[in-house]
């Protein structure tokens, strides 16, 4: 690392880490409610499991994009952080925030709206910690020597990000009004301005892996987050289809939400063309694996599998059941969870000053994780696809149509632990590495110099 | 060959047009036809307080309603025609896990108030016009 103040980002990795354990066991505890073995249901009900489950996952990945924001705003704007003792508040506070509303959803507190459980009084304190993050790393960028289009990239997801919470927390007596403005904040992220905090870090990396020029990767850049909103936001209309709103929205939401996979597949390429392009090859292979591996399966999984059931005809009949899941899980790991994995996987060494890349069980790690959301995908999608003939084609009842689907979440749940493994695994790294070391400052290991070149 | 600024224009030019449209759409929807489409007016205080009870204990966490929740419980969004207000208040007021087929739900033990207005809120949900959803079933298929 070149500056003291990154090592910051450390404890938001750490915070990742710890959280992504509380989502995989609330995940396994509702795998195995659907197989029918509900032995918690008296301490853990389904509806707690699924609120832990949603939110664990947008605050790991959150304060993923946090740390990593803190490792790349201080290295691109030249500047250290302008308060790294407002960075720690600011992290104590976001995991004390994220602990009391794990805990309230186990004693009934909490808001039924999907993705947005945190009850209300906790949001403001969600919006405080959220300003605070931003004011650091505003400050420090325009106070820095120069502001580059990937950090501006990134800064300007994370600002809409927080501006785009906003709407989930106004009170409509009218469920309709409430989804449609619930969708502002979760589609509007997931399909919009987390894009850009994921083209932001994959600029970054790619600038910082493969290295190819700067202006190249960030002319790229543009085009790709200019695709994102492009259908992006008019692609919101997928979600208006059948929840009350007016039939324009099918055709509107049809068109821009198939165009949707464009903006992936423009930044798998991309990938795939600087990292070809780069000739040099940066020693840390596993970020590259995790970089490349981010853009191909958030191209399959959010945009191919999304794709595959946001047209107006197959939605009628996919709403609302584990179709929606199948593509839900691989969408978020390839997306979101694989790209903070790659910052993690390649700020580690830098950060501690120890080269432990490229060993067996970093390798483990990825493959099995992947090929374990993978099989978990495949599941979901045999029993969705099952759930829909059975329940909305045939007419069965919903249980009777469950009943016939559990059977596919024992190899959900064969490949969960194969998920789960390969998690573990990329932790025990994790723990390996140790923390921040000083004598890793100013230290460059992206000296290509004196790199390997390929073959 | 496209520039650096032409892709920065492209960026940010469609930022502008497509948010203007959505804002623009989504203005028409909140305020004209959505009010319509879900007869918005039939908004009782009953409803309101219908909608309280199904957020605060995040129904939404194992069913669906207008196709959105999990996918653990059965779909409520036509519940009131399809089963019925006497069988959704014993459901609602069971003391005891309500379990069809082994599945079982929280025991929300309600008083009939509340239940009154749980129903309320999924009489008022069942008369939306949505599009054509949930489907209709083709019978013939389990023939």
């Amino acid at each position: 690392m070149k500056y003291k103040s990154q090592k910051v980002a450390y404890w938001f990795f750490a915070l990742s880490m710890l959280l992504i354990v509380l989502q995989i066991t609330y995940g396994f505890i509702m795998g195995f409610a659907h197989m029918g073995y509900d032995g918690l249901h008296e301490i853990i009900p389904f509806n707690v499991a699924r609120a832990t489950h949603n939110n664990l996952l947008v605050v790991w990945l959150l304060s993923g994009f946090m740390g990593a924001a803190y490792y790349i705003i201080p290295e691109e704007s030249q500047n250290e952080l302008v308060s790294v003792k407002l960075a720690y508040v600011q992290l104590i506070t976001l995991a004390l925030v994220g602990v009391t509303a794990v805990i309230g959803f186990h004693f009934n507190w909490w808001e039924g709206r999907k993705f947005l459980e945190i009850p209300r009084p906790l949001d403001y304190l969600v919006v405080i910690n959220v300003l605070t993050f931003l004011g650091i790393i505003l400050v420090t960028l325009f106070k820095g020597k120069k502001q580059s289009t990937t950090a501006m990239v990134l800064t300007m997801g994370l600002v809409f990000a927080a501006l785009l919470y906003l709407p989930g927390m106004i009170w409509f007596d009218s469920q309709a009004m409430d989804s449609f403005f619930r969708w502002w904040v979760v589609h509007l992220w997931v399909e919009g301005v987390w894009e850009l905090i994921m083209g932001g870090i994959l600029a970054f990396l790619l600038i910082k892996l493969t290295g190819v020029d700067r202006e190249v990767i960030e002319k790229w850049l543009y085009v790709i987050v200019g695709l994102t909103f492009l259908s992006g936001i008019l692609g919101t209309g997928h979600h208006y289809y059948y929840i009350g709103a007016p039939e324009y929205w099918l055709i509107i939401g049809g068109i821009f939400s198939a165009l949707e996979p464009l903006a992936f597949l423009a930044m798998a390429l991309f990938a795939l063309h600087m990292y070809r392009k780069g000739g040099k090859k940066h020693p840390n292979k596993i970020a590259i694996f995790w970089t490349l591996g981010s853009a191909i399966v958030s191209f399959v999984g959010a945009g191919l599998l999304g794709l595959a059931h946001t047209l107006p005809a197959v939605n009628m009949y996919t709403h609302g059941t584990l179709v929606t899941a199948m593509h839900g899980h691989l969408a978020f790991w390839g997306a979101y969870g694989m790209i903070v994995f790659a910052m993690i996987a390649y700020a580690l060494p830098q950060l501690t000053g120890r080269k432990l890349f490229n060993n067996p069980m970093g390798l483990y790690a990825f493959w099995l994780s992947l090929i374990g959301m993978v099989g978990m995908t495949v599941a979901f999608g045999v029993a969705g696809v099952a759930q829909v003939y059975l329940e909305r084609k045939m007419g069965l009842d919903f249980m009777v149509a469950q009943i016939e689907i559990e059977v596919h979440f024992f190899v959900l749940i064969l490949c969960a632990t194969m998920f789960a493994t390969g998690v573990g695994l990329f932790i025990a790294n994790f723990l390996k590495y140790g923390q921040p070391n000083d004598e890793a400052i100013g230290q460059e290991n992206d000296d290509f110099g004196s790199l390997e070149t390929s073959d | 060959m496209l520039s650096k600024k032409q892709a920065k224009a492209f960026f940010l030019g469609g930022t502008v047009l497509f948010s203007a449209i959505f804002l623009a759409l989504s203005f028409e929807t909140v305020t004209v036809s959505m009010p319509e489409k879900t007869n918005a007016d039939q908004i009782t205080d009953a409803v309101v307080r219908g909608k309280v009870i199904w957020e605060s204990n995040n129904c939404m966490g194992c069913h669906t309603i207008l196709g959105e929740g999990a996918y653990y419980a059965p779909e409520l969004t036509r519940v009131y025609s399809r089963k019925g207000e006497s069988y959704i208040k014993t459901v609602l007021m069971a003391k005891e896990p309500w379990a069809p087929r082994g599945r079982k739900m929280v025991a929300y033990g309600l008083t009939e108030e509340q239940a009154n207005d749980a129903v309320a809120f999924f009489k008022w949900i069942d008369a939306m016009d949505l599009n054509g959803f949930p489907p209709e079933p083709d019978p013939t298929l389990s023939k």
